[in-house]
């Protein structure tokens, strides 16, 4: 008895050993290229290795099953007629539901320093005292952290392409180009029907919908040049709808915007 | 009035035709639209496969090349509907659940004769008209969650055609769900008590009240997205001031449930296949009854995971985590039940055995994936990318179509009275598992690395990664031959099977093989201990 216990003791410390070491070694993720790259990647870290064990774990029970519990040649009959075992059905109700919950409570803590549970407002220095409705999005900014050089986008995609209106500068440009370690705003709207703004790098998505305004803001840490991908079926060109956004040092981003600013024109 | 019912049988009897063409015709027999079920879904699933196949070839390569972009969409709308609507639904629930229910709960029949024959002949006309919609102007191509406007703005005969489809699919499903409901709880034998019924009535039962509950919100939904196409109705069309979201949460509100009524049916025939060929009881019946039900409680609230990157506010998002996470519990009792059931038996390794451990292996991991999809943060980042995409094959085909199989092996003798070849089996199980998880286990990667859902065209940097995954649906496609070889030789030259071949003891087993068009020549025996392995043999000896 003392003898089977030990070898469960090793087996589960070996499956423990194998997922953590998968876990910390294996990357599946992309480049981190905005804060809350880091902050997911540390979420999928702890999931994934929760995952492994999980799945390390009843995947050997299956197996070591088939294997030691086969009926051979010579056997005839049934199994024990065991029927149950109340203590050990709590035991695995009641792990599982701390677990469920322990990752729950994370993934708030993941989701609220992502900036999901601020109140959505975009601050777009144009928009009249009347504040706007705005249904859904990730908003890193509340009233009171308005940021003085916080970049203010508004994003229109249609059928199957994104524009990038800049209002300070008063210029529509079809790639993103935003400085390096700087509060972006966007406010987005679709001209037609559902697509979704996505960059795999910075970890961020959202569905940009018609009729109803959404917001995203992000901070962008690397500097670099990262795809934005429609993630939502808009129609035969879905896989061409495609962007780029451009991270680059202040004076380059500053080179590009004075070079595409439009000076007021009097209608 | 017992005569007058006995005479009217009869008179049924007489007109209904023997032999093979019962399967052609608006048979009463609930075995006879059983097996209607099964091999129109089969061939359903062919059709679908094709287009899978289809699917794998445009995404070998990164350009656009094997077909138009539009017929890609339309492709994948088909493959997506036909597999749900016409080959999983139909065959967990009608094909099954028809042919076993009126054994498990020792009837004669279902409830309603007449509406389980209407249920299965909505299916095939609606099928055809669903797969010549490609013929008119093009089959529907806003993939099948149709949001809308999409659905709206693309050409309407195909979109039009889709929903008529569905509807009547969703009809079919409506009355197979009553039906089921009805035997379950009024057709039981005289004796039977509900806590003695083998656990695919349960399931059967979950998933009957999932289908009654949701199935028609999906059916006013679609009315009103026909009314927005052909009367340029406003309820989904923002130009109009109507709001799309509000599709998107009618629409999960049936199609997360659907989720349950593909694998809580499959739960219920592998609770039925593991015992008998583990020679063991099931371990933790009454946990297994109730987790089936907070399976069905959760089910209904948690659509809106399907919404977290749409117009959903930050709270929504917050309770539809914890509802969906939380499924994993009752979940997670089924599978440790199943493993302790495994646990110290008398395990024939046969066919039925490896597709329901291949089951349990795929399952868990579809699964695992999706508590980590369950978490806002998680799923912002890999929503409608390949990640979604493989973790729902994982379920699916990993959980459920494992499933479908098992149950053909291990039912074959029952419904023909001869076994299958058991190597032709064990070749179909180690091709399928090894191609299912070559083709999606790579397309977690792919998602997580940018690669979206429902594209036509990718960047080259992932044509490494598809076209493993191409492979692997190859090896899909192939493993379909030595099955279907399998069922030809085996019906015709079959070694005999005997009554019960498996000395399983749920109440089916306790007839001849085939059956008697009426179940049992004499009353219906009353088991009052399905999975009384081992305790049986005892007495015996």
């Amino acid at each position: 008895m003392l003898n089977k216990n030990i070898y469960l003791i090793l087996i589960i410390s070996l499956v423990f050993a194998i997922s953590f070491w998968i876990g910390f070694n294996v990357n599946l993720l992309p480049a981190e290229a905005s804060i809350n790259a880091p902050i997911y990647d540390e979420l999928f870290k702890i999931l994934f290795i929760i995952g492994l064990i999980i799945f390390i774990g009843m995947t050997i029970a299956v197996i070591y099953s088939l294997f030691k519990f086969r009926k051979r040649n010579d056997q005839i009959g049934d199994g024990i007629a065991l029927e149950g075992n109340l203590s050990l059905e709590i035991v695995w109700t009641i792990i599982p539901s701390i677990i469920v919950l322990l990752i729950g409570l994370y993934s708030y803590n993941i989701y609220d320093r992502m900036g999901g549970m601020k109140e959505l407002n975009h601050n777009h220095e144009l928009m009249n005292s009347n504040p706007e409705k705005i249904w859904a999005g990730i908003s890193q900014t509340s009233d009171n952290e308005i940021a003085i050089n916080n970049l203010s986008i508004e994003v229109s995609a249609m059928q199957f392409a994104f524009l990038f209106n800049y209002p300070k500068g008063n210029f529509i440009s079809g790639e993103l180009h935003v400085p390096v370690d700087q509060k972006v705003s966007m406010r987005m709207e679709s001209k037609d029907v559902i697509h979704a703004f996505w960059v795999p790098e910075f970890r961020i998505k959202q569905d940009i919908i018609p009729g109803q305004p959404t917001i995203l803001n992000f901070t962008p840490t690397k500097v670099g040049k990262y795809p934005i991908i429609c993630a939502e079926l808009c129609g035969p060109y879905h896989g061409g709808m495609r962007a780029s956004i451009i991270v680059e040092e202040e004076s380059d981003y500053n080179e590009w915007f004075n070079k595409n600013k439009k000076t007021e024109v009097n209608l | 009035m017992t005569i007058s019912i006995d005479s009217q049988k009869t008179n049924n009897e007489s007109l209904q035709p023997k032999g093979w063409l019962r399967y052609f015709s608006f048979s009463l027999d609930h075995k006879v639209i059983g097996i209607q079920y099964l091999v129109c879904g089969f061939l359903f699933y062919l059709i679908g496969g094709t287009l899978a196949s289809a699917i794998r070839i445009e995404l070998a390569s990164p350009m656009s090349d094997f077909m138009p972009r539009d017929v890609y969409n339309q492709v994948l709308t088909l493959h997506g509907t036909i597999m749900i609507f016409l080959w999983i639904v139909p065959v967990v629930n009608g094909a099954f659940g028809n042919y076993l229910i009126p054994f498990y709960v020792g009837a004669r029949d279902m409830a309603f004769p007449r509406l389980n024959a209407v249920a299965f002949w909505l299916i095939p006309p609606s099928g055809l008209m669903l797969v010549a919609s490609y013929f008119v102007e093009g089959a529907a191509q806003a993939g099948w969650t149709a949001y809308p406007p999409l659905s709206i703005t693309t050409p309407q005969s195909g979109q039009i055609i889709w929903i008529l489809s569905v509807l009547l699919l969703g009809g079919s499903s409506i009355f197979g769900g009553i039906n089921f409901i009805a035997t379950i709880i009024k057709l039981r034998r005289p004796g039977l008590k509900l806590m003695q019924l083998p656990m695919y009535c349960w399931a059967m039962l979950g998933t009957s009240i999932l289908v009654v509950l949701s199935t028609p919100v999906l059916a006013g939904t679609l009315i009103l997205l026909s009314f927005d196409i052909i009367a340029k109705t406003g309820f989904f069309n923002p130009v109009l001031g109507g709001n799309v979201v509000v599709y998107q949460h009618l629409f999960w509100f049936y199609s997360h449930p659907a989720v349950y009524i593909m694998v809580l049916p499959a739960f219920g025939l592998v609770s039925e296949i593991l015992p008998v060929h583990a020679r063991k009881p099931l371990f933790g019946y009454t946990t297994m009854v109730f987790s089936i039900m907070g399976i069905v409680v959760l089910g209904l609230v948690v659509w809106a995971h399907h919404m977290f990157t749409s117009g959903t506010p930050p709270w929504m998002r917050l309770f539809f985590t914890i509802a969906t996470a939380f499924i994993a519990v009752p979940t997670g009792i089924k599978f440790f039940n199943w493993v302790a059931t495994l646990w110290g038996g008398k395990i024939s390794i046969n066919s039925a055995m490896l597709f329901s451990c291949g089951f349990i292996i795929n399952f868990v991991f579809g699964g695992i994936t999706g508590v980590a999809l369950a978490q806002v943060p998680f799923d912002i980042h890999v929503h409608d990318t390949y990640f979604v995409v493989a973790h729902f094959h994982y379920i699916v085909y990993g959980g459920t179509v494992f499933i479908i199989f098992s149950s053909i092996y291990h039912w074959f003798p029952k419904v023909t009275g001869k076994m299958l070849n058991e190597k032709l089996g064990i070749l179909h199980f180690i091709i399928t598992f090894i191609g299912f998880n070559l083709c999606f286990a790579p397309q977690h990667w792919l998602g997580l690395n940018g690669m979206p859902r429902r594209v036509a065209e990718y960047d080259p940097q992932f044509q490494f990664v598809n076209q493993i995954s191409s492979i692997g649906a190859l090896l899909m496609a192939i493993s379909t031959i030595p099955f279907l070889i399998n069922i030809f030789i085996s019906m015709r030259n079959g070694q005999v099977s005997g009554d019960n071949p498996w000395n399983a003891l749920t109440p089916e087993w306790l007839t001849s093989s085939p059956p008697p068009v009426e179940n049992w020549e004499g009353e219906a025996p009353l088991v009052e201990e399905p999975y009384g392995y081992g305790k049986q043999f005892y007495e015996q000896n």
